[in-house]
């Protein structure tokens, strides 16, 4: 393990592999709350702290399941730990941060069942990366997800004061709008880290 | 082995789950937040049925606003007068008095308006307007009868009637505003529970325009607003309308409306009666303003 492939793994999950672009994971809270740069920010940064946390926890989770042979109850274990983190911040933002807590409203529960945040513990254990790779592919896969959600929140406040067609008001331009951002995120597949 | 490897599995899980729930439930403890008693004693006084008349996602959202003061505390039409004091006990303020509304369909077209062509598309208002003009009706101001304020009722309380216009059961009306925002031509409006009279008829056209349309059009004569005694309605923009503030529910103006646009409709009866009545006033009127001429002249 180097810093090399750290690095690789951090370009990696922000830019070629976008959870959202390349990946098509969690799109559910990425067309949900992204109306308002604010609470699209909000949840960024609550699914990359979850990402983070889930990683770590989930590769000590594994390490327990490999011993006692049960690999194939990975995906129940993890949905647990999962489940458990995202009450935990929820309980901690509805105290500290109830502005945010009410701005994300239904979507913080739904991060329990964010493909996002599952998807990084299982990548975590297919790619078999060691502690530190699986905590920087979590958070920084959660930045990833934090600048798309940023970026297309900025577009959608934007297309709030466009003059769509009726028929493309609203969701429709909001899901064009995605594409052409995927389209714009597969330019940097090209990318190397030598 | 696999027996093993189930009792791993069945433990393992067991206890992790026992472990975040004690977690959690630490958790819970120290980020502990009070939630306002009231809130759950203020959503109890509300209607309940998460219509959206109040404007906010829900009676959720709606007992949110009132507790933070942003809605006023008779926000909810459907939970009414009582609904709207128990709030105000709640929240230890004074009780805004105000008369139980209800909606009223002005239009009592129907059967008696003209139509232009059968519509037979989509049952919605809205798309009738749409189709040739939405000249279904030859009355550019009536109820076609389709019943989106129908569907859009979570009461029960607005139904087409015999007529073909719709017609609202002001018992189970909660005045919620649904049928309001329904309505493509804006023909229902609120009105006093208690109020018996209504001109049900919204035609701006002028009298022979309006008369040529429908059989039971107010043609803007004039006559209820001669009839009337407390000058409670009068005649705007060709459509005579009711100030329900003086309106004393005497429905003579009612049995006046030579087009009986005017609700109750009086059986003819009980027009011919009103009619005597008006003749022999008048009779007299003219046989007292004679005799006091005369004797004017006399004195000089």
């Amino acid at each position: 393990m180097s810093v090399t492939t750290l690095l690789a793994i951090s370009l990696g999950a922000i830019l070629t592999n976008n959870f959202i672009f390349a990946q098509f994971l969690g799109c559910c809270p990425f067309l949900g709350v992204s109306k308002k740069i604010d609470t699209a920010v909000g949840m960024g940064l609550a699914v990359t702290f979850v990402m983070g946390l889930a990683s770590a926890f989930c590769y000590g989770i594994n390490i327990i399941l490999v011993k006692l042979g049960l690999e194939y109850m990975q995906t129940v274990a993890f949905i647990l730990v999962i489940a458990g983190l995202v009450q935990f911040v929820e309980m901690f933002l509805k105290k500290s941060i109830p502005s945010l807590y009410t701005a994300l409203g239904v979507y913080l529960p739904l991060i329990t069942t964010n493909c996002a945040v599952l998807g990084v513990a299982l990548l975590n254990v297919q790619n078999s990366y060691n502690f530190i790779e699986s905590v920087i592919y979590g958070i920084t896969g959660g930045l990833g997800f934090l600048l798309a959600i940023f970026l297309f929140a900025a577009v959608r406040e934007q297309l709030e004061f466009a003059d769509n067609p009726k028929a493309f008001d609203g969701f429709p331009i909001a899901l064009i709008t995605a594409g052409l951002m995927a389209l714009a995120f597969m330019g940097f597949s090209g990318l190397q880290v030598w | 082995m696999n027996t093993m490897n189930i009792v791993y599995a069945v433990v393992l899980l067991g206890v992790l789950a026992i472990f975040f729930g004690l977690v959690l439930a630490f958790a819970a403890k120290i980020f502990e937040v009070h939630v306002d008693p009231r809130l759950p004693q203020i959503q109890a006084c509300l209607a309940g049925a998460n219509c959206g008349g109040c404007g906010y996602p829900g009676c959720g959202g709606c007992a949110d606003a009132i507790l933070a003061g942003k809605a006023p505390i008779n926000a909810c039409a459907p939970a009414g007068a009582e609904g709207a004091a128990k709030i105000a006990a709640i929240m230890g303020i004074a009780a805004p008095s105000g008369e139980k509304m209800v909606a009223h369909v002005l239009c009592n077209g129907g059967l008696n308006a003209k139509k232009n062509f059968e519509y037979r598309g989509v049952q919605d208002c809205l798309a009738a307007t749409k189709v040739c003009g939405g000249n279904a009706l030859e009355c550019k101001y009536g109820c076609f009868g389709f019943g989106s304020c129908v569907a859009a009722c979570k009461f029960d309380a607005i139904h087409v009637g015999e007529n073909g216009t719709a017609v609202v059961d002001k018992e189970k009306c909660t005045n919620c505003g649904a049928c309001r925002e329904a309505c493509p031509r804006k023909l229902i409006v609120e009105v006093p529970y208690a109020q018996k009279v209504f001109v049900n008829c919204s035609n701006k056209d002028k009298g022979a325009a309006a008369a040529k349309v429908c059989a039971a059009s107010c043609i803007a004569c004039g006559m209820c607003e001669r009839t009337c005694k407390f000058d409670a309605i009068h005649v705007i923009n060709n459509v005579a309308v009711i100030d329900y503030t003086k309106c004393k529910n005497c429905t003579m103006c009612a049995k006046a409306c030579p087009k009986n646009a005017i609700e109750p409709i009086p059986t003819p009866e009980e027009k011919e009666k009103f009619k005597a009545v008006q003749k022999a006033q008048a009779e007299k009127k003219a046989a007292a303003a004679k005799a006091a001429a005369e004797a004017a002249e006399k004195k000089d």
